[in-house]
């Protein structure tokens, strides 16, 4: 019998270090019976009725929480540099512990400057001028009259995963490294539509983004964006934008680098040639080898990395284990996703956990039978361009590890005997 | 015949029907740019947006000395926020670059719009175009970039060459 359940294991094989195909993945409760001889065999407690079965619960709450046996289940800020300025700075997704390809509002991560606003929605204005033929201001109610479209769509910092830039691995979990990224449901007004009513001059190119915070933080971004697929979004997952995601308007660059999707939007100008604002000369602009920096490096690259397992989230024993992660291309869809378990030397496919939509986070899972030993584990995407994540000597040969920004190489999660996982450099 | 005539009228009716209701609503407002003016804040590399007035390195001392040092340290040199002074010479090499006004920045009207929309951090907006000149006349004197007694105007600032001007390409993948 348990000859026969080992030759299945081995057809299941398709990768090495112990990496099932997708059926197995399809099976993994069998598997996890086939696996795991001690779970199979252990007898369970006789079962109690518990106190929650015998006494009505909790009434009716107006906006629901999460269980506060959840309560973890939390952003996470480092410390400000300076505590004299508080709101400069960032909150991370803890994407170790959610699953699918949502990210809750409250979870959103969030990068300000000069902390969240407190906007009157009634006294918001949204202003378009410079080279247009009539300049306009909107209020919320009028964007509100709008026809509206949604969007399903991640945000990603520029500076997410920078700290793999460093040569030697951080002691780092998946929500300290990868933190800055975020799905949600955006919905709003398109841009051209405002822009049309507006009357964009032929001589126009650019557009300048501006907060209504106290950075007033702005970018410029190209009129063909625009014109393409940016809204101006007042609603989140279907409620009202949170404030530290920019309520009560935000632009909504899909695929584009965080920092460009302002928050609290007020303004928008029409422009010639590019403002060269602070954000696009002297932060968000990538260093390379030779001295010179990529300045305007819009689109996020195809990227990957694995959710489950990740530090903080040891292995319990050998057995069946669920590889799961999310991949994204600011490029269009996700095609293909690969997970490795030796470190790069084998690859099996994922499992793309659908709907899987362009510039969306896109979940995928594979099914993996850990012997107890010492691995390596890896996820490689590829997206509907033909783009593929690069190695990490791949990526540093092109552009080095000083460049700060849009680091989307391989990422690696080293397993050691007792089943504890590190960010590890491979 | 007649029910071909009656039916391509109909079909010219619809268009038009459709073609009206796919007309965006225009519920945008008018605004003349005098009085939208006082949003009009951002400055192009061009100088395109500085307004009126003007300072020196020898004027914004007091200014930076009251505003900015606290997070900025003494004469720009940093901590607990940004260093704004030195570096040049460090973009190339193995070490960690540091990167400053001097060092990084290829626009010296960035320091302008910069400071007038985010700075101080705890009370933005507040310094008036003279402060701000005279603040940002005093950075780029700490640099080397122009000298103690550089008036800094509408004319002036955009033509202060800064180191790495030309230290910016395009991302080969667009």
């Amino acid at each position: 019998m348990g000859r026969k359940r080992k030759d299945r294991r081995d057809d299941a094989a398709v990768a090495g270090n112990g990496l099932l195909s997708r059926r197995a993945l399809l099976e993994g409760a069998l598997m996890a019976g086939a696996g795991s001889a001690s779970l199979a065999t252990a007898h369970a407690e006789p079962l109690a009725l518990p106190s929650w079965s015998k006494e009505p619960g909790a009434p009716f709450a107006p906006y629901g929480a999460p269980s506060h046996y959840e309560s973890k289940v939390a952003r996470s800020s480092p410390p400000p540099a300076n505590p004299a300025t508080p709101g400069v700075g960032v909150a991370r997704t803890p994407h170790q512990l959610l699953d699918g390809m949502m990210t809750p509002s409250g979870l959103h991560f969030e990068r300000s400057h000069s902390g969240v606003p407190d906007i009157d929605p009634e006294q918001h204005r949204l202003v378009i001028h410079g080279l247009v033929k009539r300049p306009l201001v909107f209020t919320m109610e009028a964007l509100s009259r709008y026809p509206r479209e949604s969007r399903i769509a991640f945000l990603e910092c520029a500076g997410n995963s920078g700290a793999l830039n460093a040569p030697q691995p951080q002691p780092l979990d998946a929500q300290a490294i990868h933190g800055l990224l975020s799905c949600s449901e955006w919905t709003g007004v398109k841009l051209s539509t405002l822009l049309d009513e507006a009357g964009v001059e032929p001589e126009a190119k650019w557009v300048l983004a501006e907060g209504a915070d106290a950075s007033a933080m702005s970018r410029s971004f190209p009129l063909a964006k625009a014109m393409d697929d940016a809204l101006v979004c007042i609603y989140q997952n279907g409620e009202h934008v949170r404030p530290s995601n920019g309520y009560p308007l935000r632009l909504l660059l899909p695929g584009f680098e965080g920092n460009m999707n302002v928050k609290w939007l007020r303004r928008l100008k029409l422009v010639a040639a590019p403002v060269m604002t602070k954000d696009e000369t002297s932060k968000y602009t990538i260093l390379l080898k030779d001295g010179k920096a990529w300045q305007f490096v819009f689109p996020l690259e195809v990227k990957s990395f694995i959710t489950h397992p990740s530090p903080g989230l040891p292995l319990k024993g050998a057995g069946y284990y669920e590889i799961s992660g999310l991949a994204w291309s600011g490029r269009g869809r996700v095609k293909s996703v690969e997970v490795s378990a030796d470190g790069g030397k084998s690859w099996a496919p994922a499992v793309l956990s659908g709907p899987v939509l362009p510039k969306a986070l896109t979940r995928f899972r594979a099914a993996w039978q850990w012997d107890g030993s010492p691995a390596m584990l890896q996820s490689r995407a590829t997206d509907e361009t033909g783009m593929a994540q690069p190695s990490r000597a791949q990526f540093a040969n092109d552009r080095g590890l000083r460049g700060l920004y849009h680091y989307n190489a391989i990422a690696s999660w080293s397993i050691d005997e007792r089943g504890e996982v590190h960010n590890a450099v491979a | 015949m007649r029910w071909l005539e009656r039916l391509t009228c109909c079909a010219v009716l619809l268009a038009a029907a459709a073609a009206q209701a796919a007309d965006a609503p225009h519920y945008g407002t008018a605004i003349a740019p005098a009085d939208l003016a006082p949003w009009d804040i951002s400055v192009g590399p061009d100088g395109a947006g500085l307004p009126p007035g003007g300072g020196t390195a020898a004027q914004g001392e007091a200014v930076y000395v009251a505003k900015c040092q606290a997070c900025h340290g003494e004469k720009g040199a940093g901590k607990p926020n940004d260093t704004l002074v030195g570096g040049i010479g460090t973009l190339t090499g193995d070490k960690p670059p540091l990167k400053t006004v001097g060092s990084y920045w290829p626009y010296a009207t960035t320091l302008f719009d910069y400071v007038r929309r985010a700075m101080p951090w705890d009370h933005p907006k507040s310094l008036t175009d003279d402060e701000v000149y005279a603040v940002c006349a005093y950075i780029l004197n700490l640099n080397g970039l122009i000298g103690a007694g550089d008036r800094l105007d509408a004319q002036s600032l955009p033509k202060v060459r800064m180191p790495n001007r030309d230290g910016f390409i395009p991302f080969p993948r667009p």
